[in-house]
C-alpha cells in the first residue's frame, strides 16, 4: 500500500493494480483512478508547466473543471489536451506533461518567468503586429506548446454517429438527475440521462453523506439497478451531453460504447423536453501565488481522499468563504490529514459549519494573502481580511473553495436567459427558451433534500404524474459571502490558472478601455483554451465589477457555447470519412476502362471517368494527341452518360421550357432537338444542353454532368413555387439512360457495322435529329449531337444493355481503329471548336453575347429569365469582355487563368486565358480566352503577363477547326 | 439542427433539406415596371431581425418546396404574423 493511500473506503480496487508511465516514470495506481489521483497517490504534485510564464504547477481540481494538468496520451491512445482529471487509468497508458520541455522539473521555458513583467495581457498582439501575425505564431504556438495532434488514426476501432429521440433527455446523473430519471422512467416516459463521469452519483461520488437509512451510494446502486431493468430509459456513463442546439438537438459523446469495436459514440439527440442536471462547480478563490502545487479545491482535495483514497498531504490549510468546505475538512481530518486551520473570509461563521468541526481552529474574518513555497506549497501567509499583521501557517496542502457556481453551460446553449442571485451570489438559469428545466445544484438547490425534491417534482411535471415521495437526507445549508479576490495578494494572483490571466491583466485591459466583458476575455484570453475558465469566469467577472463599481449582473456573462467539454474530432465526424460522405459514382463501364488502362480521375459531380488511355512507352501529351487524332481522323467512342439527363412531361413543358432557356424550345416538332442556354433571372449563364423533343408532351432536356443537381433544384423550385398551376413534371433520368458516344468521320461505318434498324442516313438523321430502334440488337434512342465537331451519334440505352452495347462498338470499330477517349481529349477537341465550357469560360460577369451567343438570345420572347437582366448590364457597360481564340507566338503553352495585360505590362488585366491546348490539326498550341472589346481585336497582338517572362499572342476568332461546322453536320 | 415540418412527411431533421432562402414578392412582368422596380426585385432579399418567410426544399426526402416563417433570432418556427405582408 503506497503510503499516500488511506487504508480503506473509496471507489479504487485495492486488489487491481495498474502500471502506467508518467513523463517516463513507471507508476502503479488502482482500478478505478483518473491518471490525476494516481499521480496524487504517488506523490507527484508538480505535474505541469503554465501556459504564458512556465510556472510549476499541479492538480487543481477532480474533474472536467480542470485548468492545469493537461497531458498528452501516446501510443494507442494518442490524444492531446486532455485534462488528467478526466482520464480513467487504464493499464499500460504512456502520458506526457504538455506545456514542458524537458521536464516539468526541468522546464527550459521557465525563463520566461525571468521577464513575466514584460509580457502582460495583449503583449503577443502589441509586439508582433509587424509586418504580420503569422510570422511569429508558429514558434510562439510551439513554446505556448498545447499538445500535438496525433499524426494516424487509431490503431482499431471506429467512430459513430448515432440518432435518436426521446421524451425526457436528462444531463447529468447526480441525485436530482437520477431523482429525474426514475420518476420519469417509473412514469413510462422514453428516457436518455447521460453522465460525463464514470459512475453515477455525481457529487455523492466525493462526499459522505446518507440517502434514507444508508449511504448516499447505496441509494445511487439502487436507483441506477432499477433503471438499467426498465426497457424505456437508456442510461449513458461516461457521456457527455456537450451541445444544446435549436429544437431542443443535443449532442451526447459516449467516451466508452457497450461495443468492442467502438472507441466512441455521437449521439444526435431530439428531446421532447430536456432537464439539464448538470451540476454546480467550485470556483477558486484569488489570492497570491493560488497556483503553486498543492493549491488545490477543495471540492477536488475531498474527492481524492472519499472517492480515490489518497492522502494528499500531512498538514492542510483550508480557505474559504462558504460552508460547504467545513464538510471537506471534516473529510481531510478523518483521512488522517491534521487540518491546521480554516481561514475564512466570513466575520461570522454559521454555528452548523462550525459544528461539523468542533476540533479545528477557525480563523473567522482571514483571508490566505500568500502561498508560500517554491515548487509546492509549504505555507500560507495569513492576514485579517480588513488589513491587520499577517501571520505564518506551515501546511502541505491548500485546499481553497470561492464557492459554488451552477453549472448553466448547457442551459445558456440552449438560449436560456440568466439571473445573478445575490444570495448565492453566482448566476442561476432563469426563463427557459426551450423545452426545458433546470434542476438541483445546476438550478441552486444546494443542498441534497432540495435537489431530491426538485428533480422528483421536474420529471413529475414532464410526465404529468404525481410527485413521488423523495427519501430524506442530511445535509450542510449553503451560504456563502463573496470574496472575488483577495485584496492584499501579493505575488501573481491567477484568475484564469490555464491561460496565466491575473488580476493585473484584468485591470491593464479595463485601463486600456477594454471594459465589455467579451473584450476582456479577448484581450486577456481569460475564460478561453480546453477548460473555457469553469473555475475562474465569475472571479473574472467580479474582478471587472469591483474595478467599474458595478453589480456583477450589469456586467453580465460571456457566452456559453458548444462543447461544453472538449470532444474529439473522431466522434462528430463518426464514420462520415471521404468515401461515405463523397462517394464515387461510375458509370457500367468503370470495370472496362480499369482493365484497358484508363486513368480515372473525377470530372465533375463525383463522377469518376477515364481522363485517358496511355499506351506503352507514350507521354501524356502522346496519348492525348493519339486520341484526338484518332477522332478526328478515324473514329473513337466515349462513355456520355454522367451528362444530366431530365425527362418533363405534361402540357406546358414548351411554355416552360420557354421561360427558362433564352432561345425558343416551344415550336420544335417531335423528333427534333434544338442546343440552348439557361440563364438564372440575375443574368448569369447556369448552363447549357440540348433539348429533344419526344412527342407533343413529352421531352428530354440535358444538362452540363456538374450542374444536373442545381438544375433539378432550378426546375422543382419555379414549378412549386412560380408555376404551381402549370402542367409539368420533372424526372431525373441521368441514372437511367446511358450512352456511348462514336465519333468521327467514320462513325457512320461503325453504326452500320453494328447493325441497326435506324436510318443513319444524313438525310433522315440529321444534325440535331435523334430516333428510336435498335442498335446491335439493343434498344436504343441514337440522339445526333456532337461535343467534338466530329459526326457523332449518341447511342443512348438502358444502364444494364451498356457493357454489351460497349464491347459490340469494339468489335464492329477494330477494322476502323476504333479506341476509346477520355475526358482530357474530349476537352481539347471542345477547345478547338470554341465550344463553351461552363467551368472555363463563363464566370459571373459574362454573358451570352460576350461568347458570341447572341443568336440564342430570342428578340421575339418578351420575357424569360435573365432577358431584362442582361439587357440592363449590357446598356450600362462598355469595354465587355468577349470571348477569341488566342494563338501564343512563339508556338507554346500558355498556362489557363493567366492574365493578358495591355503591352505585358503591370496594368490592370484586360483579360484572362481559359483554355489552352495542343492541336493535332493545327500541328500548334491554340488557346481561348476573354478578352476586353476582343471580338472587334481579332489579328491584333495581345500580351500574357506570367510570372517569369511575357508571351505575345495573336487575337483569332474563337474556333480554330472547322468553322462552318460542315464536319459534324455530314 | 433544426426540425423542420414538412407537409408530407412531418417533422424531419434540417439536414434533410435545402435551403431555398426568404421569400421575396411575385416576380413582377418585367415589362410593366421601371428599370429599377426591376433591380430592386432581383438584388432586394428580406432579412429582418425576427420572423421570416422562408422556402426549403425537401430534397432528401420527398422532394416538396416548402415555406415556413423563422424567427431568425431563436431558429424558432413561427405562425404567419399577422401585420406580415
Ligand atoms: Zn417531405
Amino acid at each position: 500500500m503506497p503510503h499516500n493511500r488511506t487504508e480503506t473506503g473509496g471507489r479504487i480496487d485495492r486488489g487491481q493494480m495498474v502500471n502506467f508511465t508518467f513523463n517516463g516514470h513507471k507508476l502503479q495506481g488502482f482500478a478505478g483512478d483518473t491518471l490525476a489521483s494516481a499521480l496524487l497517490a504517488n506523490g507527484i504534485r508538480l505535474t505541469a508547466r503554465s501556459f504564458k510564464y512556465h510556472r510549476p504547477r499541479g492538480i487543481v481540481g477532480a474533474g472536467i473543471e480542470e485548468p492545469s494538468t493537461l497531458v498528452e496520451l501516446m501510443g494507442d491512445d494518442a490524444s492531446g489536451n486532455r485534462p488528467a482529471t478526466t482520464v480513467p487509468l487504464r493499464e499500460g497508458m504512456i502520458a506526457k506533461t504538455v506545456n514542458c520541455w524537458p521536464s516539468p522539473g526541468f522546464d527550459l521555458g521557465a525563463i520566461t518567468q525571468l521577464i513575466s513583467r514584460f509580457i502582460p495581457a495583449g503583449f503577443y498582439y502589441k509586439t508582433f503586429k509587424w509586418p504580420g501575425w503569422h510570422l511569429y505564431e508558429p514558434s510562439i504556438r510551439k513554446a505556448a506548446g498545447l499538445a500535438a495532434a496525433p499524426t494516424a488514426p487509431p490503431k482499431q476501432g471506429h467512430f459513430e454517429n448515432r440518432f435518436g429521440h426521446c421524451d425526457l433527455l436528462i444531463a447529468g446523473a447526480g441525485p436530482a438527475g437520477l431523482m429525474a430519471a426514475l420518476t420519469a422512467g417509473r412514469a413510462g416516459l422514453r428516457v436518455m440521462i447521460a453522465d460525463e463521469g464514470t459512475e453515477a452519483g455525481g457529487s455523492l461520488l466525493n462526499r459522505r453523506l446518507t440517502i434514507g437509512d444508508g449511504p448516499a451510494l447505496d441509494w445511487v446502486q439502487g436507483v441506477v439497478d432499477e433503471l438499467d431493468n426498465l426497457p424505456n430509459v437508456i442510461h449513458l456513463q461516461n457521456a457527455t451531453v456537450w451541445a444544446y442546439r435549436e429544437h431542443n438537438y443535443l449532442m451526447v459523446n459516449e467516451r466508452a460504447p457497450d461495443n468492442p469495436s467502438l472507441l466512441e459514440r455521437n449521439w444526435r439527440m431530439r428531446a421532447g423536453h430536456v432537464i439539464c442536471a448538470t451540476g454546480a462547480i467550485e470556483r477558486a478563490l484569488v489570492f497570491g501565488n493560488n497556483d503553486k502545487p498543492g493549491v488545490m479545491l477543495a471540492s477536488a482535495a475531498q474527492a481524492y481522499v472519499n472517492r480515490y483514497g489518497v492522502r494528499l498531504g500531512q498538514r492542510a490549510i483550508v480557505f474559504t468563504n462558504n460552508n460547504s468546505a467545513y464538510a471537506v475538512a471534516a473529510d481531510l481530518a478523518a483521512a488522517g490529514i491534521t487540518v491546521a486551520a480554516i481561514v475564512d473570509s466570513r466575520m461570522d461563521v454559521p454555528e452548523e459549519a462550525r459544528s461539523m468541526v468542533a476540533d479545528i481552529d477557525i480563523l473567522a474574518g482571514h483571508v490566505v494573502t500568500t502561498a508560500r513555497g517554491r515548487r509546492q506549497v509549504r505555507g500560507a501567509a495569513i492576514a485579517p481580511v480588513d488589513g491587520g499583521a499577517s501571520q505564518q501557517i506551515a501546511c502541505d496542502l491548500l485546499a481553497h473553495s470561492g464557492g459554488w457556481n451552477p453549472a448553466v453551460h448547457l442551459w445558456s446553449q440552449s438560449r436560456g436567459a440568466l439571473r445573478y442571485d445575490d444570495a448565492l451570489t453566482s448566476f442561476l438559469p432563469d426563463r427557459p427558451a426551450q423545452n426545458a428545466t433546470s434542476i438541483g445544484a445546476a438550478d441552486g438547490q444546494m443542498t441534497l433534500a432540495d435537489a431530491l425534491d426538485r428533480g422528483a417534482r421536474a420529471a413529475a411535471d414532464v410526465a404529468g404524474v404525481v410527485r413521488p415521495d423523495i427519501p430524506k437526507s442530511t445535509d450542510l445549508p449553503y451560504a456563502v459571502t463573496p470574496l472575488w479576490r483577495v485584496k492584499q495578494a501579493t505575488g501573481k494572483a491567477f484568475l484564469d490558472i490555464q491561460n496565466d490571466v491575473t488580476v493585473d491583466d484584468v485591470h491593464l485591459a479595463l485601463r486600456e478601455g477594454y471594459d465589455n466583458v467579451e473584450h476582456v476575455k479577448r484581450y486577456t484570453t481569460g475564460g478561453m483554451g480546453i477548460d473555457q475558465g469553469k473555475t475562474g469566469n465569475i472571479n473574472i467577472i467580479g474582478t471587472v465589477a469591483m474595478q467599474q463599481g458595478v453589480p456583477l449582473d450589469e456586467v453580465g456573462t460571456t457566452t456559453f457555447r458548444s462543447p461544453y467539454s472538449p470532444v474529439s474530432f473522431g466522434a462528430i465526424g463518426g464514420l462520415r470519412e471521404d468515401s461515405v460522405v463523397l462517394p464515387y459514382r461510375h458509370t457500367p463501364v468503370t470495370d472496362w476502362n480499369l482493365k484497358n488502362g484508363a486513368f480515372m480521375y473525377e470530372s465533375g459531380a463525383r463522377w469518376r471517368r477515364p481522363g485517358y488511355f496511355p499506351q506503352a512507352g507514350e507521354s501524356f501529351q502522346e496519348t492525348i494527341n493519339r486520341e484526338c487524332r484518332i477522332v478526328r481522323n478515324g473514329v473513337g467512342v466515349y462513355d456520355g452518360s454522367p451528362l444530366g439527363t431530365f425527362e418533363f412531361k405534361g402540357r406546358d413543358v414548351g411554355r416552360f421550357l420557354d421561360h427558362i432557356y433564352t432561345n425558343i424550345m416551344s415550336t420544335l416538332k417531335p423528333r427534333q432537338g434544338r442546343y440552348g442556354l439557361m440563364l438564372s433571372d440575375d443574368g448569369l449563364i447556369i448552363d447549357d444542353g440540348v433539348a429533344l423533343r419526344l412527342s407533343e408532351y413529352r421531352w428530354i432536356v440535358s444538362t452540363s454532368t456538374g450542374h444536373a443537381d442545381a438544375m433539378n433544384s432550378h426546375f422543382e423550385e419555379l414549378l412549386q413555387t412560380q408555376f404551381p398551376d402549370w402542367n409539368v413534371f420533372v424526372t431525373p433520368v441521368t441514372s437511367q439512360w446511358n450512352n456511348a458516344t462514336i465519333c468521327g468521320p467514320d462513325a457512320r461505318d461503325v453504326m452500320q457495322a453494328l447493325g441497326t434498324d435506324i436510318d443513319i442516313s444524313s438525310d433522315a438523321l440529321p444534325f440535331m435529329g435523334f430516333a428510336d430502334g435498335q442498335v446491335a440488337d439493343i434498344p436504343a434512342r441514337v440522339v445526333r449531337v456532337s461535343f467534338t465537331g466530329e459526326l457523332s451519334f449518341e447511342v443512348n440505352v438502358a444502364p444494364r444493355d451498356l457493357p454489351a452495347l460497349w464491347g459490340k462498338i469494339m468489335i464492329a470499330g477494330a477494322p476502323l481503329g476504333i479506341a476509346p477517349i477520355g475526358s482530357e481529349a474530349n476537352h481539347v477537341l471542345r477547345v478547338e471548336k470554341g465550344f463553351l465550357s461552363l467551368g472555363h469560360e463563363v464566370d459571373g460577369t459574362i454573358d451570352p453575347y460576350d461568347l458570341g451567343l447572341g443568336w440564342a438570345m430570342s428578340r421575339k420572347k418578351p420575357d424569360y429569365l435573365g432577358k431584362h437582366a442582361v439587357a440592363i448590364r449590357r446598356a450600362g457597360t462598355s469595354n465587355r469582355r468577349e470571348l477569341v481564340g488566342l494563338l501564343p507566338e512563339p508556338d507554346q503553352m500558355v498556362p489557363e487563368g493567366a492574365p493578358l495585360t495591355p503591352g505585358g505590362d503591370r496594368k490592370p488585366t484586360e483579360g484572362l486565358v481559359t483554355a489552352c491546348v495542343y492541336s493535332t490539326v493545327n500541328e500548334r498550341w491554340v488557346g481561348l480566352a476573354l478578352l476586353e472589346n476582343g471580338q472587334s481585336r481579332h489579328d491584333e497582338t495581345v500580351h500574357v503577363r506570367l510570372k517569369d517572362k511575357i508571351v505575345v499572342a495573336r487575337v483569332t476568332p474563337p474556333i480554330h477547326y472547322d468553322p462552318a461546322g460542315e464536319r459534324l453536320r455530314s | 439542427m433544426m426540425n423542420i415540418p414538412c407537409p408530407f412527411c412531418g417533422p424531419r431533421n434540417e439536414a434533410e433539406f435545402a435551403f431555398g432562402g426568404p421569400v421575396k414578392p411575385d416576380r413582377p412582368d418585367p415589362n410593366m415596371v421601371s428599370e429599377e422596380e426591376w433591380a430592386a426585385y432581383l438584388t432586394q432579399v428580406p432579412n429582418p431581425l425576427g420572423p421570416v418567410q422562408e422556402r426549403w426544399w425537401h430534397v432528401k426526402g420527398c422532394g416538396t418546396w416548402l415555406t415556413i416563417w423563422r424567427d431568425t433570432r431563436t431558429h424558432d418556427i413561427v405562425v404567419r404574423p399577422a401585420d406580415a405582408s
